[in-house]
């Protein structure tokens, strides 16, 4: 890549930071060069965090049905998805389904709470519940 | 103790966290070393398609070798004694980094991305193999030196021992590393073609189909295929590809330039013709990697038409690219 074509499309991905690429100048030498970003990156980046969005508003409509329990919406908010969950708690997947019924997950014990609030970095009050409408 | 600072520590922006922070260490300590010198003595360049290990649903693609290949290169290649330490209690873990604070020294640190504030909100995932140096701490906060970012930045403590002792895939565990002993000098004439040929067998003679240049090819099929099927992930797909190939930290197209810039560093160095070729010829690649970025990006807005033979193309020409610079250092 020529330093001419770094591109600096600036990204709302990068909170107005620049990032160092690599790039060869018009003696063929490399140098470090920063960008302010670029369209595809951003655009992939986009489209990862809505796809997160996009499940965590579906369990927000699921929970407010009582279909499923808080637990996977609080899930999808902090950006986990089940093996994520999985790892940081230490649990068992097989676990961690069953308490998704909104039944189960009304009878938990607080210490178990406690163990998934303390993994996503919210309280066990927060966890209890849903907010009212999802963010944004 | 609420407050040390190393004073001569000078941060410097890396494209990619771990060979960030070996090079500013290496050159803290007396050794001057870019950050694509300490990409490529680790033949940290590679390519795996792994498609039985999930990350949030999809394949895991990687362009460079797993967290802590540089480091362990900076202790083996580069003969560097380094102390690298893990901690089951996070209040010990948080006090042995105050202490070495203390003592005026500069301590890498292995965190998760998702738990550090100063990180803009669209970047935060759970990552938990992100590297970092701190050079010192301010009442409640730590100065920290994030090599992929323009300046130093700030972290509060609480959220310090968060990204720490993050569990889950490649949990960090607390670690921290700081080097004792430093080499007199580095010996470049072997170093180079040593790390070369290493990273020469990982790209063109892996024993499975998923790593290296057969690897890439493999990705090919494998777009080919879910575009054959109108699997509606397909556009998923494709940009958690473009992902990890230029989002947080690659230098750009997947580490290429930063590894061409490593061999012509290393060919002015050596006055070695073969390496000074192999740089364009590796920039080349890079500069098709980026197209693939490009194509596909086009493709999953709709502002070109879906077409996976195309992509499967430019993804094939890269390994074309790779394939023959690779064959032209065998003889370095």
């Amino acid at each position: 890549m020529d330093l001419g074509s770094v591109p600096q499309d600036t990204s709302p991905t990068y909170g107005g930071q620049r990032k160092l690429l690599y790039a060869v100048d018009e003696n063929g030498n490399y140098t470090g060069v920063q960008s302010q970003g670029w369209e595809p990156e951003t655009q992939a980046t986009l489209t990862a965090v809505a796809e997160l969005d996009r499940l965590r508003d579906d369990a927000w409509r699921r929970a407010a049905a009582g279909q499923t329990s808080a637990l996977e919406f609080h899930m999808f908010d902090r950006r986990m998805e089940f093996d994520t969950l999985a790892a940081t708690t230490g649990l068992w997947r097989w676990r961690i389904r069953r308490h998704f019924d909104p039944r189960r997950f009304a009878k938990l014990s607080t210490a178990l709470l406690a163990r998934y609030a303390d993994a996503m970095g919210i309280t066990v009050e927060q966890l209890r519940s849903v907010p009212p409408l999802p963010k944004e | 103790m609420s407050h040390a600072l190393n004073k001569s520590f000078v941060h410097r922006q890396s494209a990619h966290c771990e060979s960030g922070v070996v090079s500013a260490m290496m050159t803290h300590h007396g050794i001057p070393m870019t950050e694509p010198m300490a990409f490529g003595l680790a033949s940290a360049l590679t390519f795996a398609y792994i498609p039985f290990v999930k990350m949030a649903g999809m394949p895991l693609i990687a362009y460079r070798m797993p967290p802590g290949a540089i480091i362990r290169a900076m202790q083996k290649r580069m003969g560097v004694k380094i102390v690298r330490q893990k901690f089951r209690d996070p209040k010990a873990g948080m006090a042995a980094l105050d202490e070495q604070l203390a003592q005026g020294r500069i301590v890498g640190l292995q965190t998760c991305v998702y738990w550090l504030p100063y990180f803009p909100e669209p970047m935060r995932f759970h990552f938990n193999a992100h590297n970092m140096i701190v050079y010192g701490k301010e009442g409640d906060e730590y100065l920290v030196s994030d090599p992929v970012f323009e300046g130093p930045v700030r972290c509060p403590a609480a959220a310090l021992e968060k990204a720490r002792f993050a569990k889950g895939a490649m949990a960090a565990k607390g670690l921290m590393y700081y080097p004792t002993q430093m080499p007199s000098s580095l010996e470049h004439a072997k170093l180079i073609p040593d790390a070369v040929r290493r990273n020469c067998r990982t790209m063109s003679y892996a024993p499975v189909p998923i790593v290296g240049i057969k690897g890439i090819r493999y990705l090919a099929n494998n777009v080919v295929k879910l575009g054959r099927k109108n699997d509606p992930s397909l556009n998923l797909y494709l940009s958690h590809i473009v992902r990890m190939q230029e989002e947080i930290g690659t230098g750009g197209a997947g580490f290429r330039f930063i590894y061409a810039s490593y061999l012509q560093e290393s060919a002015k160095l050596l006055g070695n013709h073969l390496l000074a070729d192999a740089s364009k010829q590796m920039t080349a690649a890079g500069d098709e990697w980026r197209r693939f970025a490009l194509q596909s990006a086009k493709m999953v807005r709709g502002r070109t038409e879906m077409n996976v033979e195309t992509l499967a193309g430019i993804l094939n020409t890269c390994a074309d690219k790779e394939a023959a610079m690779w064959r032209s250092l065998r003889v370095v």
